[in-house]
């Protein structure tokens, strides 16, 4: 019970803000926070006490009895891959709670179970150890996130949920398809009935179908993830999911995508990697410039952000194909400092929203003057996201371009086109958003402020509108009519940012965790066997 | 003793009425008559090829018949007043709420 | 040169150590605090200057230490910052990649973190009186001290990787200052600007970095600098084209941030800073970091004699660029911003005839007078109320004597007249050349000299002799005063000395026995000469009130040749209409299409179902009979 305990806390912690709601319709957000906080503590309890085995690469181990006619187990397992991933999950899970808390006002209950129930089966995906068992919640994952946009979303959400569930829902059934057939060619060649991936990772299928196998695969993992030409869901869902989806959808569910590619289609198909390998990089920096070059043209901040999302992930998929250690843990860290970043720029477009009512870049501007502390983690975050040395996005970025350069230099040097595009999308939607006179839709707000002397600009922000100077250096302290960052806001923001910040300044000990399964991966990748 | 061929006609003929009236009537009560003159047709021939073969299997399964009829007809009935009541009329051509 | 890898002088005092380290941590911590605590005004100015003035101290102290030291390391690290496949669990199958925070000091960084250091400290006291009005003073000496932390790393890092994460860190820093004034949407484009242009050149070299990684299986750059002189004795002439490649593309990154000809147009807008901040970033410091970088990476660059060539011909292309377009302007600050423009060409070619030193000696004194030529503007634009285009002005020597001497002191130093320090420096530049024995870039370079002059002379004459314009309305603040007097000490006698901190480069000859011709000697003395005696006749008497109006090739050099232009039609509206047209993403529209075609196959099948009972039970009969009559013909 060690592992299933970690998907069963969220699924009951659901169950019971649903029934809870009739009593107390603040009673569900608390269930939610202090559900995740007691998986969270879990976690830390599990991995803290249990002896960490160098020797082995898996932590922990758990089976059940499920189908046994067809040898189908509830098989759970857990490495540093699994555990940094769930990590991640709770805690960007509890930034979109704080997300969620104040915006999400009706249906509370159903909203917290469908919340919880998407994170259970997230959390599910990266501990599932037996083929079926990962399908089934690859498909729990789905379903919640499906309402979670449909009902709490924006204007045109009937349309963006549907389209996410058909992307996901036909990549979701090409790998139940690729899933059966792997099953069935293993059985052929060896005489084992086995869904289990330990089992299957032993003998590698050498079926020439198992190219085909292998693709069907891969594309269940490329919508997910998603890559150039399955990405056309992302916008949409993005655009309109509620920012709390918003944060779960870009800085987890994207990630089960690269999850998927690198524990099961790197090591059960060793030959067919390779034959992919050209392509899949390919359609990666594809993904790169592609995203980057849509960024540029949007003019909604969630749409911009949705789509950086796919140039970033192209490095991921970049990293994962460049089957090498260094683009591997490269293509680890990017999801890891993706996440963080996503997530924070997701929650900023939300509290812009919730100011402006809008997020079209034309009808607001020029947000420091008002609001100069969610402008700076906006500039912080967008500079983060285009790759500074420093923070975390660089040191996958730049892992990623270490390790394709080895496997294929064109690749590598066409990809880093996507550093230079990155900026200039980033700088686009600071400039567009942040800096500039001060306009929204309807009233302009500052009168144009002496434009003969704007060199010394007239900016008053909350901390230093006490000071007194000299004649013209400040109109006298406007009362904001917008309010800037509240403490919850800053805190979840700012512990972001730490994040970032350790993950580029000090990213060793994940490393350090990573190593392990990571070579491993690589060793059946390359060799077909085990170290 | 009858000629087989003059009773395969006879339900031949009442087959081909009640298809005709099924075809041609626009009032359902009156579909539902060319059903059941349709169904007899049918009918006649088990009874008829029961006595040629010497085989009490198709009058029995006349009996089926008539028991499925009289419940089509309790059934159809139902619904033909059914729609009566919440239409004012029983004009099929009239009733085309399941068009796609 | 090559007594520089015997460690003969190893320095692990612990105390060295300390002071290093506190060098580039010191502004870094103030720029934390200023950051997240956001002190009021008074506060602000205290912490973020005495942070600088803190670490310059440290920075001189170190130099007094080492004064008498032929030849010393420091090396100092601050952790490790990640390392792969170190172990031999996973070396199998990937080569190692180990990064630390390491700094490295010898003489090189010395003498750059002294540059920067002091003239940072100066900047910064200059800053907190002419920043006192602003009322966003906390934002501003966080980016600057910030700016000072990053230069500090990039010059003292010890790995390519740590060197391109103050490489990235100057840049930023630079583009939150040019960006400073927010409100003004021109300074925002500037800022984005100089932003994209040097990502340009910084990818290129990110590149290069990885390259060299896989050349010598090492980041760390005095170990890359060991094995390229090991390559260049064995003289192994078989890998030197991916070792020409990623010097190349080094060089990209060093021309994209030292502003070189073709990406140095983001310089001149990049002066809608703020005037203390285009002193700093803009002329002393940043833009010398594409000279430190090739510098440092000298012995790599001895590789590919090719790659040096091509410096140095974009170095003359530059300089004459800089030269004549300067000539051209009328803003005070864009006059200043294509003169550092020039002169940076001059420093890289004299990195492309091979004399590093000289290079970065002329860079020493570049940053002592352009830092003095733009404080000076920058009180000057002050005195005269946020005035900058010179012909307006006119005449002030008598009302403004402090900033008249100041100019004149800065301005001869640029024209490089005699006993100035910049006399020194471009004098050894043009000498070198000549020993190189490449008469076209000599020529070149003695052009480039002569246009200077000019326009140095262009530049004091218009503002300080001639018929009054505008009358100042300020006076100049004391504290911008005392700053003043220090540079102006340092532009006239900063140039005496090099060889006291110059050691490293041993090369460093001021002897005229080195075969040149009188006329190698006297035209370099002569040139400057003429040149400010040829303004004096064509600028000193006039009052340029009058409009200019440029045709042909006078617009096309006041554009600074056009690249913009070009850029803007070549790159930026394909780019824009490009993306524009597939705004709503082709891909999506794709998968749309596939949506319509069932949604149009749906009505078509749709009209069968008619909803009339009889047309169904007359199909169903129909296709019964067909089916019988089917069977029975089979």
């Amino acid at each position: 019970m060690t592992l299933s305990l970690l998907i069963l806390i969220p699924l009951l912690g659901g169950l019971l803000a649903w029934y809870s709601q009739g009593f107390n319709p603040n009673l569900p957000r608390r269930i939610s926070l202090f559900t995740l906080l007691g998986s969270l503590a879990y976690l830390g309890i599990l991995t803290l006490t249990s002896p960490l085995a160098r020797s082995s690469q898996w932590l922990f181990d758990e089976s059940h009895v499920w189908i046994d006619r067809f040898n189908i187990t509830a098989h759970f397992s857990m490495d540093g891959l699994s555990l940094v991933l769930i990590l991640l999950t709770l805690l960007m899970g509890l930034v979109a709670l704080s997300s969620a808390w104040c915006e999400i006002d009706k249906h509370q209950g159903f909203f917290y179970f469908n919340f919880l129930w998407t994170l259970a089966g997230i959390i599910g995906v990266f501990l599932a150890m037996d083929l079926l068992l990962f399908f089934v919640f690859w498909e729990v994952m789905l379903v919640p996130m499906y309402f979670l946009i449909a009902i709490w979303g924006h204007e045109n959400r009937r349309y963006a949920a549907l389209k996410f569930f058909l992307f996901t829902q036909a990549g979701g059934l090409l790998m139940l398809l690729s899933t059966l057939a792997l099953v069935v060619f293993h059985y052929q060649e060896t005489g084992l009935l086995s869904f289990n991936y330990h089992v299957l990772i032993l003998a590698p299928i050498s079926s020439p179908m198992a190219i085909w196998i292998c693709l069907g695969f891969i594309i269940a993992f490329l919508v997910k993830l998603p890559a150039f030409p399955f990405h056309p869901w992302l916008p949409d869902a993005h655009t309109q999911a509620p920012t709390p989806a918003s944060i779960i959808l870009a800085a987890i569910l994207l990630k089960t995508g690269g999850y998927g590619i690198i524990r099961f289609v790197l090591p059960l198909f060793p030959d067919a990697v390779q034959f992919w390998s050209p392509l899949m990089m390919s359609l990666a920096v594809l993904s790169i410039i592609y995203g980057a070059l849509m960024a540029f043209s949007q003019h909604d901040l969630k749409r911009i952000v949705a789509y950086s999302s796919v140039s970033h992930m192209g490095f991921v998929l970049l990293g994962c194909f460049s089957l090498n250690m260094i683009a591997l843990q490269g293509a680890v860290m990017q999801m890891l400092a993706h996440g963080l970043s996503s997530a924070a720029l997701f929650m900023l477009v939300g509290l812009i929203q919730q100011r402006f009512h809008s997020r079209d870049l034309h009808q607001f501007a020029g947000l420091w003057r008002y609001l100069p502390q969610l402008s700076a983690m906006g500039l912080f975050f967008a500079i983060a996201s285009l790759g500074m040395p420093g923070l975390g996005n660089f040191i996958g970025e730049f892992l990623v371009l270490v390790g394709a350069l080895e496997q294929h230099a064109s690749f590598a040097v066409l990809a880093s086109l996507g550093l230079i595009l990155g900026a200039v999308y980033s700088l686009r939607m600071i400039q567009k958003s942040f800096f500039g006179p001060f306009r929204t839709q309807g009233s302009d707000l500052e009168s144009p402020a002496s434009t003969a002397d704007t060199r010394i600009p007239l900016t008053s922000t909350s901390e230093q509108a006490s000071a007194k100077v000299a004649e013209h250096a400040k109109p006298p302290a406007l009362p904001s009519p917008y309010p800037d960052l509240s403490l919850k806001e800053k805190l979840t923001l700012m512990s972001i940012a730490a994040g970032l910040i350790l993950l580029g300044i000090h990213p060793q000990p994940l490393l350090d965790m990573l190593e392990q399964p990571l070579a491993q991966v690589l060793a059946y990748a390359i060799t077909g066997s085990a170290l | 003793m009858i000629e087989i061929t003059w009773i395969l006609v006879l339900s031949g003929v009442l087959f081909a009425i009640g298809l005709f009236g099924l075809l041609s009537r626009r009032n359902l009560l009156f579909m539902l008559i060319s059903l059941e003159i349709m169904l007899n047709g049918v009918a006649l021939i088990f009874v008829a090829a029961s006595s040629l073969h010497g085989n009490v299997d198709g009058q029995l399964m006349y009996l089926f018949i008539l028991t499925l009829a009289a419940c089509e007809v309790a059934v159809g009935l139902a619904l033909v007043i059914h729609i009566y009541r919440q239409q004012q009329d029983l004009d099929v051509d009239k009733l085309t709420k399941l068009k796609g | 040169m090559n007594s520089l890898f015997m460690n003969d002088l190893l320095m692990n005092d612990l105390l060295m150590n300390n002071l290093l380290m506190a060098i580039p941590l010191l502004p870094l911590c103030s720029a934390a605090i200023l950051i997240l605590f956001q002190p009021n005004e008074r506060w602000t100015r205290i912490l973020g200057v005495s942070s600088v003035s803190l670490a310059a101290l440290l920075a001189l102290l170190l130099n007094v230490q080492v004064w008498d030291e032929e030849l010393f390391i420091i090396q100092a690290s601050l952790g490790e910052w990640l390392s792969i496949g170190t172990s031999e669990l996973a070396s199998q199958h990937a080569g190692s990649l180990k990064l630390s925070f390491g700094l490295y000091l010898d003489p090189l960084s010395l003498v750059m973190i002294t540059i920067i250091c002091c003239i940072g400290a100066l900047i910064h006291v200059y800053s907190a009186s002419y920043m006192i009005q602003d009322a966003d003073q906390c934002r501003f000496f966080a980016y600057l001290n910030l700016f000072v932390s990053s230069m500090l790393i990039l010059v003292l890092a010890d790995n390519l990787v740590l060197l391109y994460l103050g490489w990235e860190g100057v840049g930023l820093c630079s583009y939150l200052l040019i960006g400073f004034w927010y409100q003004k949407t021109d300074n925002n484009r500037a800022a984005n600007k100089a932003f994209i242009i040097t990502r340009i050149g910084d990818t290129a070299m990110l590149i290069g970095i990885i390259l060299l990684f896989y050349q010598f299986d090492t980041v760390n750059i005095q170990q890359i600098q060991q094995q390229s002189q090991v390559f260049l004795q064995a003289n192994t002439a078989g890998e030197n084209q991916l070792i020409a490649l990623s010097c190349l593309l080094l060089f990209a990154g060093a021309a994209g941030k030292s502003a070189q000809m073709p990406l140095h147009s983001w310089l001149p807008d990049a002066m809608a800073g703020p005037t203390p901040v285009s002193a700093l970033i803009h002329a002393a410091t940043m833009v010398t970091a594409g000279i430190y970088l090739i510098a440092r990476n000298d012995a790599l660059y001895q590789l590919a004699p090719q790659v040096l060539m091509f410096i140095a011909i974009i170095g003359v292309l530059t300089l004459l660029l800089g030269a004549t377009s300067a000539l051209f302007q009328t803003d005070l600050k864009r006059i200043l911003a294509y003169s550092t423009i020039s002169q940076l060409g001059y420093m890289f070619l004299a990195l492309g005839v091979g004399a590093a030193s000289t290079a970065i000696f002329h860079l020493m004194t570049h940053a002592f007078f352009k830092a003095l030529l733009f404080l000076s503007a920058g009180a000057l634009i002050y005195c005269m109320n946020h005035e900058q285009d010179i012909m307006k002005m006119g005449g002030l020597r008598k009302k403004l004597p402090l900033l008249a001497l100041s100019f004149a002191i800065g301005c001869a130093a640029l024209a490089s007249l005699p006993m100035t320090s910049g006399f020194f420096s471009k004098e050894l530049i043009l000498q070198q050349v000549a020993m190189a024995e490449q008469p076209l870039l000599w020529w070149g370079a003695l052009l480039g000299a002569l246009f200077t002059a000019l326009y140095s002379g262009k530049l004091f004459f218009i503002i300080f002799m001639g018929k009054p314009g505008h009358a100042p309305s300020h006076k100049t603040p004391a504290v911008m005063g005392a700053v003043l007097i220090v540079l102006m000490i340092l532009a006239l006698f900063g140039g005496i000395q090099p060889q006291g901190i110059l050691h490293q480069f041993g090369e460093l000859t001021l002897d005229s026995s080195s075969g040149l011709t009188l006329l190698e000697h006297g035209l370099p003395i002569l040139v400057p000469l003429i040149g400010v005696i040829l303004a004096w006749f064509l600028f000193g008497q006039t009052r340029g009130d009058k409009p200019v109006n440029r045709v042909g090739l006078g617009r096309f050099i006041h554009s600074g040749w056009g690249f913009d232009t070009l850029f803007s039609s070549v790159f930026i509206t394909p780019f824009k209409k490009l993306t524009y047209l597939n705004r709503h993403d082709i891909i999506d529209a794709s998968f749309r299409a596939l949506e319509t075609v069932s949604y149009r196959l749906h009505l078509m099948f749709n009209r069968l179902q008619t909803g009339q009972l009889r047309r169904y039970s007359a199909s169903l009969i129909l296709f019964s009979i067909l089916a019988i009559a089917w069977g029975v013909i089979r």
